[in-house]
């Protein structure tokens, strides 16, 4: 099976700043047809071509998932990172095509909750209003728990605490807000399940202190793309290709093997759905491991990487690809 | 072409036959002398012009006469159609996919016109020409999932994807190779493939599992599977089988020609996109020894795969009792000669 999905060829026909950080761009078909209907949670992958080298990023569809007329998706600027974000914030104009991917949901909700509590963190907000909008076409419940530093950089909630006063529950953490997590997690009805998304360490703590007051994990559900990090440079070894290339800085693992034409699986790009899971055939030197999909133990032995955000540093690596 | 739908029957006179069209255009699922389990999956993005690949939704000739036993089998048995309360969202999904690629793919047989969510749709063989309001169970005779699937050929288990697997949570079975929807309903992946022997030793379902649950929209998938059927049975449930199983019996020299019959699945998977729910259509088409072996290929391949099939597979498939008066029948089409690779007749 070949890489990735299948991809859309779209126009931006508008983009609207929402905030100092965060700009949100609106796609439609440049054939001008429909586009596919989603489930809320899903992302498409947007691909960029930025100075030679092509970036393919993955970003939460905000727009209402039954809108066949055009997608939008926010992004925030990432002034640290590697560019993909600088790319949609500084190249990307209305009128300009681009490809992206059919969506993909690796975030979905799970249809039998009698209830869903919904915590988010900064541009976390983004699935949640394609999720929020699935859930009011249904009758779903709902309940919104949205930490923000403050109400400059808040995206979307004065739209939201508008739309859905008595579902939205807003904390500025500037001024000291945080959301009562025990509190709120101990009085939730049978059949409530439990969505996160938003910064490392905000996924951690909710997920820990609901697995600490008794939370079934599969009523838990959460995600967090990671943008892969920029590092040394590094050579690896592509035993069925027959090839050995070279990941530069700023370039992920994943495309550098792309660069090299070499037909690599994904979907996420963002080491969560376990994908582009590859085998080390050997290596001598360190891994640097930045994925949820392997586990503690696998990432101890040696033998598997998530090319897509991980990276390796040392004398040689061989991969079974 | 025009397909000349046939009026037959798949119980008590048995006067299901394959037309030469039929015949030419089955899909012989080995593609070497012998068999063995595999993740023989492969993209469901048409295929040769005429084949069962082609379409999304094969229709052929046995079309009304399978809808009209399946009508039979749910009179009778209603647990055969059933979809757990958090489905429905997938059981539109899959009313949308049939709707929009019948009508896509056999303008002359099936018509949609959709404003907003009013739809219409026309199922002219059927002589169906109804109006309802999608997303709005009320304006359906039935629920969308059991409207659709009252007119669509084969089975369909409809799959809800939560914690990384697959759970049998919706469905409309009636024409199974041996297998309940109400037993495995609620299941997930690994129990109810449990019965299936050496599979899970040999890792199959991990990774059938894996390639599954990264089926993604718009690149459905397909896979061919088969099994032996002594009449041509389309419900060959546990339900039932106080009622069919007995028939194996009935096989003779005489009548193994025309009694037995291959039995293949095309099972196709596709991504649903409101629910992410996977559908899994299990498509059955059957044929007797004595058309098979009118492909002279096929003769002689499918008397190689029976006679060494291992025993294990042969019992799980139900035929072990019957397999000697099968491979002496069958052996008669085989001259010795090499067959050419893949599944298509010479």
């Amino acid at each position: 099976m070949s890489a990735g999905t299948n991809k859309i060829v779209v126009t931006v026909t508008d983009i609207v700043e929402i905030n100092k950080l965060v700009k949100r761009f609106k796609f439609e078909r440049a054939d001008r047809g429909q586009l596919p209907v989603f489930s809320g949670g899903a992302h498409t992958v947007v691909e960029m071509l930025d100075r030679g080298v092509t970036r393919l990023n993955p970003y939460s569809l905000m727009s209402d998932p039954m809108n066949q007329d055009a997608y939008t998706i926010s992004v925030r600027r990432d002034d640290e990172g590697r560019g993909g974000s600088l790319f949609m914030h500084q190249q990307v104009k209305v009128g300009d095509e681009l490809t992206i991917s059919y969506p993909v949901n690796l975030f979905a909700l799970d249809l039998r909750a009698k209830k869903h509590l919904m915590i988010a963190g900064g541009i976390g907000i983004t699935p949640f209003l394609a999720q929020i909008k699935q859930l009011s076409a249904l009758q779903g419940h709902f309940e919104l728990h949205y930490s923000v530093r403050n109400k400059t950089v808040g995206s979307y909630v004065d739209e939201l605490t508008e739309i859905y006063p008595r579902n939205t529950h807003i904390y500025y953490s500037d001024h000291g807000q945080l959301i009562k997590l025990v509190q709120l997690l101990d009085g939730q009805p049978l059949g409530t399940h439990l969505y996160i998304c938003g910064p490392k360490s905000m996924i951690a703590w909710v997920r820990e202190t609901a697995a600490s007051i008794g939370w079934p994990r599969e009523a838990i559900h959460y995600e967090e793309f990671l943008a892969p990090q920029s590092g040394k440079p590094f050579e690896v070894e592509l035993k069925q290709s027959n090839k050995t290339i070279c990941v530069g800085e700023h370039q992920s693992l994943l495309e550098a093997m792309e660069a090299a034409d070499v037909d690599a699986p994904y979907l996420c790009r963002g080491g969560a759905c376990g994908q582009c899971e590859t085998n080390v055939i050997s290596f001598d030197g360190n891994f640097f491991h930045r994925d949820h999909w392997l586990d503690d133990s696998q990432k101890a032995s040696g033998k598997k990487i998530m090319p897509c955000v991980s990276r390796f540093e040392g004398k040689s690596l061989v991969l079974d690809r | 072409m025009s397909i000349q739908f046939k009026k037959e029957t798949f119980r008590n006179d048995y006067t299901f036959r394959n037309s030469q069209w039929a015949i030419d255009r089955f899909p012989f699922p080995f593609h070497e002398d012998s068999y063995m389990y595999s993740v023989n999956m492969e993209q469901h993005q048409g295929g040769p012009k005429g084949s069962v690949f082609e379409k999304r939704f094969d229709v052929d000739e046995h079309y009304l006469s399978e809808m009209e036993d399946r009508a039979i089998v749910l009179a009778e048995d209603p647990l055969r159609c059933q979809s757990l309360p958090h489905m429905t969202l997938a059981g539109w999904d899959l009313l949308e996919l049939i709707m929009v690629s019948k009508s896509e793919d056999y303008p002359d047989l099936f018509e949609l016109h959709r404003e907003g969510n009013n739809w219409r749709w026309v199922n002219k063989p059927m002589n169906i020409d109804d109006q309802f309001v999608f997303m709005d169970e009320t304006t359906l005779p039935y629920g969308p999932m059991e409207y659709i699937t009252r007119q669509t050929q084969g089975d369909f288990a409809v799959l809800d994807q939560r914690d990384d697997n697959l759970w049998m949570d919706a469905g409309m079975v009636t024409t199974q190779a041996d297998w309940s929807l109400d037993f495995d309903i609620g299941m997930n992946f690994f129990e109810w493939h449990a019965p299936v022997p050496k599979a899970h030793e040999m890792g199959i379902f991990v990774r059938a599992l894996k390639f599954l649950l990264n089926i993604q929209q718009g690149s459905p998938a397909r896979r061919l599977n088969w099994t032996m059927t002594v009449n041509p049975l389309l419900d060959t449930s546990p339900e039932n089988y106080h009622k069919w199983g007995v028939e194996k019996s009935t096989l003779a020299k005489e009548n193994v020609g025309e009694k037995q019959h291959l039995r293949v699945e095309l099972q196709t998977f596709f991504r649903l996109p409101r629910s992410n729910a996977l559908v899994f259509p299990i498509r059955c088409y059957l044929i007797k020894l004595e058309e098979l072996v009118t492909v002279p290929k096929w003769g002689r391949r499918f008397h190689r795969v029976i006679r060494d099939l291992p025993e294990e597979l042969a019992t799980y498939k139900g035929f072990i009792n019957n397999r000697p008066m099968i491979v002496e029948y069958l052996s008669a089409f085989d001259d010795g000669q090499p067959t050419s690779d893949g599944i298509w007749p010479d």
